[in-house]
């Protein structure tokens, strides 16, 4: 394999890993698993910043993951924390029975 | 060789992710997010960003999944809440969108570098160890940032602190549980 070869096969796993994200959270209903879908998104993201990092020849893009992967950290700390809330509340992590804010 | 064991690993990140979304129990899903994790660890060293695997494996692999594996653990989730969740039509829409999103965002990806572009692999990936240049960058260039983020950590510490500990009764008016 190029290199070249080897950064578009990169890039194309980054969009795949987001695509599954999306359609993770299209289609799962656990809180828990929709979480773990944005955490795919997120990780697509830092895959393209990193191949496109040693593309160009830059480090720029590899700062931005370190703070892409803090701002993740902290997301799912309150993210699951939100979740263990409702579970308490509502006793399901089924997002299609949480319809509160729903008139 | 590498080029290989590159692409294996690459399959290995892309099986997971499918893994994650289509496994029925979450611990499960959480595994899968392991693998994927690990695998796109693999694949940062060999784009030669030694510092963001160490990095992805410390924080995602160690600390986010084992953070969804105790949530898991802790909601202590029954089978029937695993099983309710059925993958019927939904799963099926969910696919054909999932590949044409695939279709289209891959297709751009593949097509987003140019021949003449790919000329220069800096000088900054020649040496061994340029994670003292990413600290430099990361420390001169991204220093106001770098502080945002500690600032957005306590924010998520404290946040979550005030989420969990104020336990309200399931059959409380909002009333009550506002002035906590």
């Amino acid at each position: 394999m190029t290199p070249e070869l080897t950064y578009r096969l990169c890039l194309t796993l980054s969009a795949f890993l987001f695509a599954v994200g999306v359609a993770g959270v299209l289609i799962r209903r656990n809180a828990i698993v929709i979480f773990m879908c944005i955490e795919l998104m997120l990780n697509a993201a830092n895959l393209a910043f990193v191949t496109f990092s040693r593309y160009l020849g830059v480090l720029n893009g590899q700062a931005v993951v370190f703070f892409v992967m803090a701002v993740a950290a902290a997301e799912v700390a309150v993210g699951l924390a939100i979740i263990v809330t409702v579970f308490r509340t509502r006793s399901s992590v089924n997002v299609d029975e949480l319809k509160l804010l729903r008139r | 060789m590498s080029a290989w064991i590159m692409a294996a690993f690459m399959l290995v990140a892309a099986v997971g992710a499918v893994m994650v979304i289509l496994h029925r129990n979450p611990v499960y899903s959480a595994l899968s997010l392991v693998l994927t994790m690990f695998a796109l660890s693999a694949i940062y060293i060999m784009l030669s960003a030694y510092f963001i695997a160490v990095v992805q494996t410390l924080v995602y692999a160690g600390a986010i999944v084992v953070l969804f594996l105790f949530v898991i653990m802790l909601l202590n989730l029954r089978n029937q809440e695993a099983l309710k969740e059925s993958l019927g039509l939904r799963a099926a829409v969910g696919a054909l969108l999932g590949a044409l999103f695939i279709g289209a965002a891959g297709g751009t990806m593949w097509a987003v570098l140019s021949p003449e572009q790919f000329s220069q692999s800096a000088e900054v990936f020649k040496d061994e160890g340029h994670t003292e240049s990413l600290a430099r960058l990361l420390f001169q260039n991204h220093l106001i940032p770098f502080e945002a983020v500690s600032l957005i950590l306590l924010a998520a510490l404290i946040g979550v602190v005030v989420l969990i500990r104020f336990r309200r009764p399931p059959s409380d008016n909002s009333e009550e549980s506002n002035d906590a």
